[in-house]
């Protein structure tokens, strides 16, 4: 499976406050969140951003709560995937769980810059960046993850029986 | 052996020997617990599970707090959706109204989490329990929903840094601003997938209130939990809440750590983390006059009875400055009790305070204090990102009940002996 896309990019510690805002969190309405993701830290973000798109960003990316608001509102704007040098936890497990593909990778992170055009491919894991030219290489994820994110989620797996009761993965 | 405590309690809920760092196991959880903000999404993702029930109604809590008493028609709507949900599946743990608090403060007094168990909540401070000896740790909804579905969560195998605690907090250093120096020390993702195990002399200096508040702000270091040993205080906390018995974890001698800090604890001064970040840390001396417009004091953090002991220490007697609106937050029914019988309440009317019900409120920006354009806050909670309170250009400096109160008093970030000399 293959991604491509252009790049809209943010620093470091990108929190889920930024996101999306608690003051929106009285509705779990994906077309709402979606309305105001990003608000605080870009309002540009929910006119400039096109389906498809890339989001390239620095550490820790996803920090604070819980929301699962915060990776739904991202998803539903349109952003293809997240290509960060680190993910807070939960924000990583919330989309894997909701299947919006995110890899982190400190190179790509450090070099793509706002604007370029990039694609990437999940199974090999490799990111390139075709507007400079470059590639870089993503961990790939481990099996047990790669199996949610086939699924599409954390649901689809356990109704497809790729995740059942055995313990150990 | 060779494990955590973390790795320990995660292998015997994965029926397992031994696990190791890294590994992903699928655990069975003791207790699944949400809020009114997430509770709605996991309800409409469990019902994709196509399961008839909860795997245990009595393991399921749902606390109506965030945007409780209903701040507006939606937040009615969502809380109505998980009192519905509640009454269908019959979860025994449903608490709303009088009966509600902030979660992370009503599980424990409730005698719902216990040493030993695996917690996990659809609320990132549910990380708060490891002061109790528990694996506890924030997951999104979709995890909740599959552990109320299935009785399970999975987890990659965290490694851990370990703490090692010595010395004595001096008279005006609290748990808070322990764990604000060790978040400046490490940084916000300091502790990114990591467990942060406290060890050493020093825990036993700590009251349960105090390692409560560390565990909870573990997640502002990035963390996947923070864990404390059981000791005697533990258990008699336990024995007083009504909790099941105990089952206590050990680290094993030789566990690995990536890493072992070392915090002199006698050596810490009050501490506060300025905006935008919890590890944006300083201390008294390293900052001039900020003056300030509200005060907190509550939340998941320091709303226990103990911090508005604290609080009422510095305000009793004294009024808060004009123009600064103080706000107290008693974190559960019972705390606001015991406060009220403990004359605290009468203090903090006198001194011109509010005194609100239990709720998150201001504590993420939902209600009762929002702060408006321009505006600064020193608060007892846990986040001080932009916007947490309010306008984005508001501010946040997070502070231990003393610096809150006595900050209120002078109407800028204030040492408390500013106050009580
Ligand atoms: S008091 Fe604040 S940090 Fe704690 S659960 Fe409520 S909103 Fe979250």
């Amino acid at each position: 499976m293959k991604v491509k896309g252009r790049v809209l990019k943010y620093g470091d510690n990108v929190d889920t406050d930024v996101i999306i805002p608690a003051r929106y969190l009285n509705t779990a309405d994906k077309k709402e969140l979606a309305s105001h993701c990003m608000e605080d830290i870009d309002r540009e973000f929910v006119r400039r951003v096109k389906p498809g798109d890339i989001m390239v960003a620095g550490r820790n990316f996803g920090c604070g709560s819980s929301r699962e608001h915060a990776p739904i509102a991202i998803k539903e704007s349109g952003i293809a995937l997240i290509i960060a040098k680190s993910f807070a936890r939960i924000f990583y497990r919330n989309a894997i769980n909701i299947g919006l593909p995110i890899v982190e990778c400190e190179a790509a992170a450090d070099e793509i810059e706002a604007g370029d055009e990039v694609e990437m491919d999940f199974d090999t894991g490799l990111i390139r960046n075709i507007t400079k030219n470059r590639e870089y290489k993503a961990q790939p994820f481990p099996a047990f993850i790669q199996s949610i994110i086939a699924a599409g989620g954390l649901v689809g797996a356990v109704r497809s029986g790729a995740i059942g009761d055995k313990t150990r993965k | 052996m060779k494990m955590t405590m973390t790795q320990k309690i995660l292998a015997a809920h994965a029926g397992v020997d031994s696990v190791r760092a890294g590994e992903i196991v699928l655990v069975d959880v003791d207790m699944v617990l949400g809020n009114d903000i997430t509770s709605p999404v996991a309800i409409n993702e469990f019902s994709k599970f196509g399961r008839a029930g909860v795997f245990d109604n009595s393991k399921v809590a749902l606390v109506m707090d965030h945007f409780a008493p209903n701040k507006d028609i939606k937040a009615a709507e969502q809380c109505k959706l998980c009192r519905e949900f509640a009454a269908e599946k019959r979860i025994k743990n449903f608490f709303d109204g009088g009966e509600m608090g902030v979660e992370h403060a009503l599980l424990p007094e409730r005698g719902l989490v216990t040493a030993g168990d695996v917690v996990i909540g659809a609320d990132s401070h549910t990380c708060t329990y490891g002061a109790l000896g528990a694996f506890s740790t924030g997951i999104g909804s979709t995890d909740m929903a599959f552990g109320m579905a299935t009785g399970k969560a999975w987890f990659k195998v965290p490694p851990a840094i370990k703490f090692y605690l010595t010395g004595k907090p001096g008279r005006w250093v609290t748990g808070k601003d322990v764990i604000l120096h060790i978040i400046g020390k490490i940084g916000v993702d300091g502790a990114l997938y990591r467990s942060m195990e406290y060890r050493g002399p020093g825990v036993a200096e700590l009251s349960v209130s105090d390692r409560l508040c560390m565990a909870n702000m573990a997640i502002e270091a990035g963390a996947k939990n923070g864990i404390f040993p059981v000791d005697e205080k533990t258990l008699e906390f336990l024995k007083k809440a009504g909790a099941k018995p105990p089952v206590i974890y050990e680290a094993d001698e030789d566990a690995e750590y990536e890493q072992v800090i070392e915090i002199d604890m006698s050596n810490i001064e009050p501490t506060v983390a300025f905006p935008h970040l919890p590890g944006n840390t300083k201390t008294f001396d390293e900052f001039g006059e900020i003056k300030i417009d509200q005060v907190v004091i509550g939340s998941c953090t320091n709303g226990r009875l103990e911090d508005l002991i604290q609080a009422a220490e510095v305000l009793k007697g004294r009024k808060v400055a004009r123009g600064v609106r103080t706000i107290v937050i008693p974190a559960t029914p019972k705390i606001y009790l015991e406060a009220l019988e403990m004359g605290l309440l009468r203090i903090f009317l006198e001194a011109g305070a509010v005194v609100s019900p239990p709720t998150c409120g201001p504590c993420l920006g939902g209600h009762m204090g929002i702060l408006a354009k321009g505006e600064r806050a020193v608060a007892t909670t846990n986040r001080n990102f932009v916007g947490r309170m309010g306008h984005p250009e508001s501010e946040v400096y997070l502070a231990s009940p003393y610096v809150a109160a006595a900050s209120a008093v002078t109407g800028k970030i204030s040492h408390p002996k500013e106050v009580i000399s």
